[in-house]
């Protein structure tokens, strides 16, 4: 009963939050005049489209490196896998000639969309139904192959503990993007190109025959897919595999004593964090509207790593409340400090390229000194509770 | 009554070069309360780790409900319904002590609701703080909670291993009057024990175990009138 009250207050509040980003979107075409913060070239929706993307990457890694307690950092391996698997699948034909023109054309010759669009047609609603759907399924099986991958390389690796599992996942994810960049792969991969021409997150927004935006959906629809992808880990987590890999985590021979298999189960917790990271990659490639093995470094993971550490290892509203703070304050919010200022006649010192970071270094030390737990520590943000306090103080007044 | 539940026969344990346990055989059978008691390093833990799967014996038999079970895995060992409550209690310290109880039946998929009653039974405390996550306990409730979660899942026979470990006496009377009432309801147990008077006082039988091998056994009552027992495991001699 009361968990039913919970999940449906759950559902109501995610829906009221998707409904709240296509107003935020549309605001500026309701309303003319507003400042420029609404405006859709606001530094904002770019903000909140890579917030969405990377707080799916990082609950993903949340769930193996805080629940089930295995160190890995292949993050950015599995994402490169999502990354490339979308963009292959998704290049439409009459794009494939000029993305991949060092190599002579592509090893395939149409796309996914290409495929559904003979089925649905590719203009008008049947366009729409055949993009959406290629892109729903070109979403999952990037998840796949990233599933896939981290099964082949689990077995070997997961047998080894903290720290050289995180050094072994680490040299794979490294392998992998020196892979993705061989040239003698180049009809597949475009060698070190990058590969283009996909639809990406604008390519939801929808037009008239004229090709004007009628309804802007470019943000709604990354916070969609990764709010669905969330809910997903968080009910695993909160199923009895989720209770057995916390159980892992904190004590693997007890765990081990109660009948519990470690190594499936490590398997279980690393095939599908690294699924959700696959996705994640797909759509971060939907995100910067390219897929090219040079970004998905293992910088990328550290960042992911520290958006963890810094919302509380073993948080999932505490990782995705830590990804929004922390992708604002370094594209958004800091970044007047990269350039000189003026603040009258006076030059404000010490502000030039590369001054945010060190700002933004002396923040995270910050949060890091004085919430050694993460901002969350294992706990979740309970809304109920926070109404309940609310009201007592209410009543007490 | 008399029917073996666990039959151990020449049982070895090596790690490495070391030999833990040199050919050890006793038995349980239904209904009893049996103790391995021994001091530090014996081989008694070495002993209960490979019963239970989390060691593979160097040879001998483990025969448990008519089943081989030596060298097979915990998760097969633990359907077969042979629980163990380890040393130094290993409860799960982040998860609540409602959620330490469900991961003691994980392998099981019908109700649990009538089992959690029947341990709040046994331990009121635990139901006092089935919010409270198991690291936050005192010793005493933490043995409490790891004897709780053993019995969740339905166990054959709960094997023990040193439940007194750092425990007031007080305290590990109550824990062996749990034990007690635990068997009267009809669980077999094994129980390993440094602590051999209170160990004896609660055990129809019992084994000595000195450098891997047994050396002694009888029924509790038996080997606590023993002057060789009494010399080197109830400390009432004048060396």
């Amino acid at each position: 009963m009361k968990q039913k009250k919970k999940s449906f207050s759950a559902v109501i509040g995610i829906s009221v939050l998707l409904l709240f980003v296509i107003l935020l979107e549309n605001i500026s075409a309701l309303i003319p005049g507003l400042p420029q913060v609404f405006q859709p070239t606001s530094p904002l929706f770019t903000v909140l489209k890579k917030a969405a993307v990377y707080s799916l990457v990082a609950v993903s890694m949340n769930l193996l490196n805080g629940f089930t307690g295995l160190f890995s950092l292949g993050q950015a391996g599995f994402m490169l896998l999502g990354a490339y698997t979308y963009a292959i699948l998704m290049v439409p034909a009459d794009q494939k000639e000029q993305v991949y023109y060092l190599f002579g054309g592509c090893a395939f010759d149409s796309s996914l969309m290409d495929v559904l669009g003979k089925l649905f047609g590719t203009s008008g609603a049947g366009g729409a139904v055949s993009m959406i759907l290629s892109c729903l399924i070109a979403l999952i099986l990037a998840g796949c192959v990233a599933g896939v991958f981290a099964y082949l390389i689990g077995i070997p690796v997961l047998r080894l503990k903290s720290d050289y599992l995180a050094i072994a996942t680490l040299g794979f994810a490294e392998i992998l993007r020196a892979i993705f960049q061989w040239q003698k792969l180049g009809k597949v991969t475009n060698g070190a190109n990058m590969i283009k021409g996909f639809p990406t997150f604008s390519s939801f927004n929808i037009t008239n025959s004229s090709g004007q935006i009628v309804l802007r959906l470019s943000t709604f629809v990354p916070f969609l897919i990764v709010s669905l992808c969330i809910v997903l880990i968080v009910l695993l987590i909160n199923s009895s595999y989720g209770r057995a890999f916390k159980s892992v985590r904190d004590d693997e021979v007890a765990a081990e004593a109660m009948g519990i298999n470690l190594f499936r189960h490590k398997m279980l917790s690393f095939v599908i964090s690294s699924f959700f990271a696959g996705v994640g990659g797909a759509l971060f490639a939907m995100y910067v509207a390219n897929a090219q093995a040079k970004a998905f470094t293992s910088v990328m993971t550290y960042e992911i790593l520290l958006i963890v550490v810094i919302g509380g290892i073993g948080s999932v509203s505490g990782s995705v409340l830590a990804t929004f703070l922390y992708v604002a304050c370094s594209e958004w919010w800091l970044r007047f400090l990269d350039s000189e200022q003026y603040i009258g006649g006076f030059k404000v010192p010490l502000l030039r390229n590369g001054f945010r970071m060190v700002i933004f270094s002396i923040v995270i030390m910050v949060i890091v000194l004085f919430f050694s737990q993460g901002i969350m520590g294992s706990n979740e943000i309970n809304i109920g509770a926070l109404l309940n306090r609310f009201k007592k103080k209410e009543r007490k007044q | 009554m008399s029917e073996n539940v666990l039959q151990v026969d020449n049982l070895q344990v090596r790690y490495g070069g070391i030999e833990a346990v040199r050919g050890i055989s006793f038995n349980v059978k239904a209904g009893e309360i049996v103790t391995l008691i021994g001091a530090n390093g014996a081989g008694k833990s070495s002993t209960l780790r490979a019963i239970s799967g989390l060691v593979r014996p160097g040879g001998g038999s483990i025969i448990f409900e008519g089943e081989d079970i030596s060298g097979k895995n915990p998760t097969h060992i633990v359907s077969k319904g042979l629980m163990m409550v380890p040393e130094g209690r290993k409860i799960f310290p982040n998860l609540t002590v409602l959620e330490n109880l469900k991961i003691g039946a994980y392998l099981r998929k019908d109700e649990l609701e009538e089992d959690i009653a029947k341990v709040y039974e046994y331990f009121p405390r635990l139901k006092e703080r089935s919010w409270q996550e198991g690291g936050t306990l005192s010793g005493g409730e933490q043995q409490m909670l790891a004897v709780g979660r053993a019995l969740m899942g339905r166990p054959k026979l709960l094997m023990m291993d040193e439940p007194s470990l750092g425990l007031a006496p007080i305290v590990v009377q109550g824990i062996f009057e749990i034990i007690k009432q635990i068997n009267s309801a009809g669980t077999t147990v094994l129980l390993i024990e440094q602590n051999a008077n209170m160990a004896l006082h609660v055990a129809h039988r019992a084994y000595v175990i000195e450098n891997g091998k047994i050396s002694m056994e009888g029924t509790g009552a038996e080997l606590l009138n023993d002057e060789k027992v009494r010399a080197a495991y109830l400390g009432s001699t004048n060396k």
